[in-house]
């Protein structure tokens, strides 16, 4: 009797503008590209998917469930730029069929750098996730599901969460399925619920693709894969990203009628039925121990860290970023907290990755940068004033070019030194 | 495949991009086992006296063959002629009248001796006519060769494919490595731009180095979008493998302009994008290497922006002082205005150089892990140049995947495409 459990990631970064070495002010975003992605987005994806959503769950009466998680970082943007949707995630969550679950509030990889930072984002998100949506979040999901055996240690000794979503990566499972709870080594009482990667990129990924053998992919179709894990285990996870429905996977590829008819094809099946991850862990008792030593995410084939920290570029930024935490925290000052903190979000090192750009491919999704390098250009100016910001050297004066043909002045000695970097591991 | 190939210069008798692409697209070609008659004009001058020796043109319709060792199927014909590639009509006239005058220095401003050698009467006065001898001389040439197509490198010797594909009633195929609005912008001299269309009128494929130049040929030259094909140039790979270990050490960071010194490789926007760095860094020096004829007017430039002494101009680099350089500098820059191809780029890569190049450039098509900029953009062109100076996790990404992106150009591929084109051609329709 399969479950079927649904989670929707649901984020967009603040982007930045375009900033040179040259530009003096703390204006570091791009307000009216994030607005216009934003309504983009809302109009494509988020408002038409939430009706839908909303539209079957009140269909079904009780017997349709999902769960999202927004990001802080959007929820910001909604609320200035769609409040609309705002509106709708609220009228799913009043339905009471609807898990909001937590994680970074700026989608951020501080797990592997900061472990306060971490543990404050989360806290954060899961007031603001109480704030609008009136739910205290009791699953966490980390940024792009990054996980392993500290991190299940780190959540469970915040004493408010029950279990954790991760990627079903093959080398972590070995022989075994993902379709059952899991326990993480050891952890007592949190629990693992682990992604169908196969089933969800059906959707996610080959849903349109008219290569694959099973195009078209319709809802009784996927509702048969479905009920084949009948008496091989008890939830099938998918997880996947919000944007599949109309960003990814465009209307007129038939997302939406898929997603509409899916609740019906599943539920014919008497022994079939969805759960919210709460619900899950609360109905399956865990099946093993999962023991992950080194990290692992959903990214790419690897599913590993390589798209985020793959090349030099990506590890300096990050690295860079980090270092200057503590200074950041003593100016008391929320702006450049904020502004530190936006800049944490992954996309901005997923922009710098090289690792499939000569090819041109899924990295390139809302990818603002015409190449890896100008992001990292752009991301390096920007963390370069920041950092001035803190030290109370407001910048401005020094960049002024001297007048006439009067020496020119090297720069502040306050800039981080790129030359001279200890080797900075991430916190294990 | 027997190839009639028309060029204009050749190593080591270059001055720019072309000899070296002729030199890789033949070398290809004869790797391939196809022959190549290689024909150039060349001139009598000093420069190179014991070449000039090896070659002994006699009189002015014969032709002198040389041969490389390295090349097996290909076999050279040189013309005795002035045509040098990128010149104006005025320079020349000026170049005429400077070889006269080496030649006079040369024995002892013997007057006799030196007509002996050159008169003014065995060159033409002005190209044009300069452009219709070779022609002439060339077609003469062919009547005793065999050979399947005509190849006609850049407008110089568009006339001569011409005529030579008229005589021997084989296909021609005109190679544009550049063209008028690129060296003129848009002052073009007309007759340059009449003769260039002619020959991608009248041949019977154009292939171009580019897809920013194929968009030329098409708007400008008004040639239709079927004819015209693109073969992008190879790199000729010779970095990393020098036994050269010395590192230099150094406090400065070198910046470098590699190329002619005109308007048509932007010397000035490197020049006010140097000044904007400067203003904000100081271990810096940037290096113009190459020359032409806005390197008095770049002199000035640098001395009016007050950063004359972080400038350096090396003169025209050849040879091994181009490795030289290459190994010094830090990061190279081609602010090109309009640039078909851009060879030097890569040869950057190929020696660990990162590479800042304009979006206005054909080697932008292929060059994934380079920097891009507008040329008119120096704001952004400073803002690249420091951040690669700045932050050494840039330059090592730069450098390592661009010198691997590199490999993947090669002269083979470009070869091999000429070849189906010529195919293709040969194909009874």
């Amino acid at each position: 009797m399969p479950s079927v459990c649904f989670y929707f990631q649901v984020h967009q970064p603040v982007r930045l503008r375009h900033y040179t070495v040259f530009d003096k002010n703390d204006q570091y975003f791009d307000d009216y590209k994030n607005g216009s992605i934003c309504r983009k987005v809302a109009n494509k994806c988020y408002l038409p998917a939430n009706r839908l959503l909303l539209d079957v769950i009140r269909r079904f009466e009780g017997r349709f469930k999902i769960a999202y998680s927004v990001t802080g970082l959007l929820l910001e943007q909604l609320q200035r730029y769609s409040p609309e949707v705002m509106s709708t995630f609220d009228a799913l969550a009043e339905t009471g069929c609807v898990e909001f679950l937590a994680e970074t509030y700026y989608h951020s990889l501080s797990f592997l750098y900061s472990h306060d930072e971490f543990v404050e984002q989360i806290n954060k998100h899961i007031e603001a996730i109480n704030y609008f949506f009136g739910q205290r979040p009791r699953i966490f999901r980390n940024t792009e599901l990054i996980y392993n055996n500290d991190l299940a240690a780190l959540i469970e000794s915040m004493k408010c969460f029950d279990a954790i979503i991760t990627e079903g990566a093959d080398h972590i499972l070995g022989y075994r399925s993902p379709n059952f709870v899991y326990q993480p080594k050891g952890c007592k009482n949190l629990k693992l619920l682990l992604k169908n990667y196969s089933l969800s990129d059906d959707i996610a990924f080959r849903f349109s693709n008219r290569d694959w053998p099973q195009w078209p992919l319709t809802a009784d179709k996927f509702s048969r894969w479905v009920s084949n894990v009948n008496g091989n285990g008890n939830v099938v996870n998918l997880f996947m990203d919000y944007e599949t429905f109309g960003e990814h996977q465009w209307e007129d590829t038939g997302i939406f009628d898929f997603m509409r008819h899916l609740p019906e094809e599943i539920l014919r099946h008497p022994d079939n039925d969805f759960k919210t991850p709460s619900e899950v862990i609360q109905s399956y008792g865990s099946a093993d121990t999962v023991d992950v030593p080194h990290i692992i995410s959903w990214a790419d084939t690897e599913r590993d860290l390589s798209a985020w920290l793959g090349n030099a570029m990506q590890s300096n930024a990050i690295h860079e970023l980090y270092r200057i935490e503590k200074k950041i925290k003593d100016t008391n000052n929320e702006k450049i907290l904020g502004d530190w903190r936006k800049l944490q979000a992954s996309d901005h090192f997923y922009y710098m990755c090289t690792k499939y750009f000569a090819d041109g491919d899924v990295h390139k999704y809302f990818n603002p940068y015409d190449s890896p390098y100008d992001s990292y250009i752009n991301f390096m100016n920007v963390l370069d004033h920041l950092h001035r910001r803190c030290s109370g050297q407001m910048p401005g004066d020094e960049f002024r070019p001297a007048p006439g043909n009067g020496p020119t002045e090297p720069l502040p000695g306050s800039a981080p030194d790129f030359n001279n970097l200890p080797d900075l591991q991430p916190v294990e | 495949m027997k190839v009639f190939m028309l060029g204009w210069e050749f190593p080591p008798f270059i001055s720019g991009g072309l000899g070296t692409a002729c030199y890789g697209l033949t070398r290809a070609m004869d790797q391939l086992g196809m022959e190549v008659t290689f024909v150039l004009p060349k001139m009598v001058e000093s420069k190179y006296a014991t070449h000039v020796k090896l070659l002994t043109p006699g009189s002015r319709t014969t032709s002198s063959s040389i041969k490389f060792n390295e090349l097996k199927n290909v076999k050279f014909h040189t013309l005795s002629s002035a045509l040098q590639p990128y010149t104006t009509p005025d320079s020349y006239e000026r170049r005429i009248e400077e070889t006269l005058r080496l030649k006079q220095e040369i024995h002892g401003g013997s007057i006799s001796s030196a007509s002996q050698l050159i008169t003014s009467k065995d060159y033409s006065n002005d190209m044009y006519s300069e452009v219709y001898r070779y022609a002439a001389m060339a077609a003469e040439l062919a009547e005793n060769e065999h050979f399947d197509v005509v190849h006609a490198h850049d407008w110089m010797t568009y006339p001569a494919g011409i005529a030579v594909a008229a005589f021997s009633g084989r296909p021609l195929v005109v190679h544009v490595h550049s063209t008028e609005f690129d060296r003129s912008g848009e002052h073009v001299n007309q007759m340059i731009y009449d003769i260039e269309r002619e020959g991608m009128h009248r041949a019977d494929k154009v292939i171009t180095v580019s897809h920013f130049t194929r968009n030329i040929i098409i708007s400008r030259y008004g040639v239709s979008e079927d004819k015209v094909e693109v073969v992008y140039n190879g790199v000729k790979r010779n970095g990393g493998w020098s036994s050269d270990e010395t590192v230099i050490d150094k406090d400065e960071k070198i910046v470098l302009f590699l190329g002619r010194i005109t308007m048509q490789k932007g010397p000035e926007y490197f020049l006010q994008a140097a000044k904007k760095v400067l203003d904000v860094m100081d271990n810096v020096k940037f290096v113009m290497a190459g020359s032409g004829d806005l390197m008095h007017r770049s002199i000035e430039l640098a001395a009016e922006l007050g950063i004359g002494q972080k400038v350096l101009f090396t003169g025209f680099l050849l040879g091994e002082d181009v490795q030289k350089i290459y190994k010094m500098a830090d990061l190279y820059v081609m602010p090109s205005v309009s640039e078909p191809f851009g060879i030097a780029p890569l040869e950057a890569l190929d020696n660990d150089v990162p590479v800042i190049i304009s979006k206005q450039s054909g080697v932008s098509e292929v060059l994934m892990h380079a920097l891009k900029v507008d040329f008119w953009d120096i704001n952004e062109i400073a803002n690249k140049v420091i951040a690669v100076l700045k932050y050494p996790p840039l330059q090592m990404t730069l450098r390592s995947h661009g010198n691997f992106e590199v490999r993947r150009l090669r002269w083979k591929d470009a070869a091999t495409k000429c070849a189906k084109i010529y195919e293709e051609m040969l194909v009874p329709v």
